[in-house]
């Protein structure tokens, strides 16, 4: 296990991402509501860049009482979408949003000081 | 635990550029380490954006009334437009970024900007040579007005056959017919058949003229005569009646991408078109595969009880049908493998089925789709990925593509 140093906090702002390439291994690190999270940027579907799409929330349906369509909204739920096809990502989880039994492999991202580090 | 820094290498995401090479550099990774430099890779079905090129296009309209209406109407942009448009949020709204990132795009020399990236998305999935197709004029076939459709297709041909096969040999294309003018087919077929880079014809499946029509066999004789196959390419008409009870893309884009074909497959088998025109080479675009295996065996099913409906047919259905050519995208993925294999066996794919990529649209597929396969051996990848279409399209086999960081081969 490595610490690879990523980026300096104070430039990784609310919104911001890095990929970071060691070896034939690519992650993408997210900055979102002050958390950070940390995924193989590798799509389960067909190998795309997963962590370099838009960020988007989760769509639902809203279904009143009566069971009748009342439109849909978005969700407080976040997702990260790869851009070769639109795999959705859960972004606390990793979660791919079509197929809950597939997900992205996690990293554990650290931050010492200043300094944001991803273990990998 | 080390504490690793400087890294081997950190980048921001920008959405403000764009690049095919680096958007797609996963599938040139994909691509190196699959060998794809050692063997022929053919994409039967990728696309470009003629509309960005109307300016030029619209110069090569013929008749000089309509040449101006066109002009006129573009630089009116969107508004009261000569073509109109189709209803379809193919890029999910957005989230398939290259579809508005794209624009960014830069391109440097003197060649066309579409040979360039069309060039640059080729060498990363590791493809020798693409048959390039519209995407607007997909819908074209749904147009109210049948000169519009006679204009523009000549239009389009002649500066695809100018501008662009003329220049790239790794750039063939099988010509759009105005379908909905049968006499205008012909002649397109009589003026283009021997054009650079002209591998075939296609028709636009979305439209109201049955294929079995008498109009149309003096063209089906030309193209047997010269060789060349002609293809269907699926897209959907959302105002299509029964189409219209649908509420969203994805189901419009699932049914809709199969029923065009379905129909024109149906009355091009039962009307027997095989047995008029043996030699005619026919290939069915961007409907899958499951489509084909259920029409199989429902034709077959009813042929045995209603021969008399359709006289002229003297094997089953599905025995004509294997002997045509079926493009692979988007091609479905069961979990269980075994009901792929089933599909292939039934398509006879080894010989009939063609890999196609459908870059740049929202559901392209990588060689990785046909490679990847567990029950296929060496060869049979390598025919479906490029030696079918080779035959097919005449094509040289040797392999001309540049994969990005590959060795020279």
């Amino acid at each position: 296990m490595t610490e690879i140093f990523v980026v300096k906090a104070a430039e990784f702002g609310e919104g911001d991402r890095r990929i970071v390439r060691t070896g034939e291994k690519e992650i993408g690190v997210f900055h979102h509501e002050g958390a950070y999270y940390a995924y193989a940027n590798q799509c389960v579907h067909s190998g795309g860049p997963a962590c370099e799409g838009v960020m988007i929330h989760k769509v639902l349906d809203v279904i009143g009482a009566d069971r009748t369509y009342q439109g849909q909204v978005f969700s407080d739920e976040m997702h990260f979408v790869c851009p070769w096809h639109g795999y959705e990502y859960e972004l606390k989880t990793g979660v791919c949003a079509g197929d809950r039994s597939l997900r992205l492999k996690k990293y554990e991202v650290v931050r010492r000081g200043d300094d944001i580090f991803v273990i990998a | 635990m080390n504490i690793q820094t400087p890294v081997n290498e950190v980048r921001e995401l920008h959405f403000d550029r764009f690049s095919s090479s680096d958007s797609l550099a996963k599938a040139a990774e994909q691509a190196r380490k699959r060998n794809y430099q050692d063997f022929l890779i053919v994409d039967v079905d990728s696309h470009h954006y003629e509309s960005e090129s109307y300016a030029e296009v619209f110069k090569y309209i013929e008749s000089p009334v309509l040449r101006r209406s066109f002009m006129e109407s573009a630089s009116r942009g969107g508004r009261s437009s000569m073509l109109g448009g189709s209803v379809g949020y193919q890029d999910i709204s957005g989230r398939i970024t290259r579809h508005w990132l794209r624009k960014h795009e830069k391109v440097e020399g003197t060649s066309h900007r579409d040979i360039v990236t069309t060039k640059r998305w080729m060498d990363a999935m590791g493809v020798d040579y693409a048959c390039l197709f519209p995407t607007p004029m997909l819908f074209l076939g749904t147009h109210p007005q049948v000169e519009i459709e006679v204009a523009l297709s000549r239009a389009y041909n002649r500066w695809l056959c100018e501008q662009i096969l003329a220049e790239e040999p790794r750039i063939v294309s099988m010509l759009y017919l105005p379908f909905n003018d049968p006499e205008a087919t012909y002649q397109m077929v009589k003026d283009f058949g021997d054009k650079k880079g002209v591998v075939g014809f296609m028709v636009t499946a979305p439209r109201y003229k049955p294929v079995h029509d008498n109009a149309y066999m003096k063209t089906y004789a030309l193209l047997e005569e010269i060789g060349k196959p002609i293809s269907f390419h699926a897209a959907y008409n959302w105002n299509d009646q029964s189409l219209t009870l649908l509420n969203r893309f994805i189901s419009v884009h699932a049914l809709g991408f199969m029923w065009f074909n379905m129909v024109h497959m149906t009355n091009w088998v039962v009307n027997g078109i095989p047995e008029r025109f043996p030699k005619l080479k026919v290939m069915w675009i961007e409907s899958g595969l499951t489509w084909a295996y259920s029409l199989m065996q429902r034709l077959d099913h009813s042929y045995l009880m209603r021969t008399s409906d359709c006289p002229s047919l003297k094997r089953k259905p599905s025995e004509y049908m294997r002997e045509m050519y079926f493009s692979s995208q988007p091609m479905e993925m069961p979990e269980d493998p075994s009901i792929l294999e089933a599909t292939f066996k039934m398509i006879n794919a080894e010989t009939q089925l063609v890999w196609s990529s459908d870059y740049p649209h929202w559901d392209f597929d990588l060689p990785g789709v046909i490679y990847d396969l567990p029950f296929l051996n060496e060869q049979s990848k390598r025919n479906i990925l490029g030696g079918n279409a080779a035959k097919l399209f005449g094509l040289d086999p040797t392999p001309v593509k540049n994969i990005p960081g590959a060795s020279p081969k």
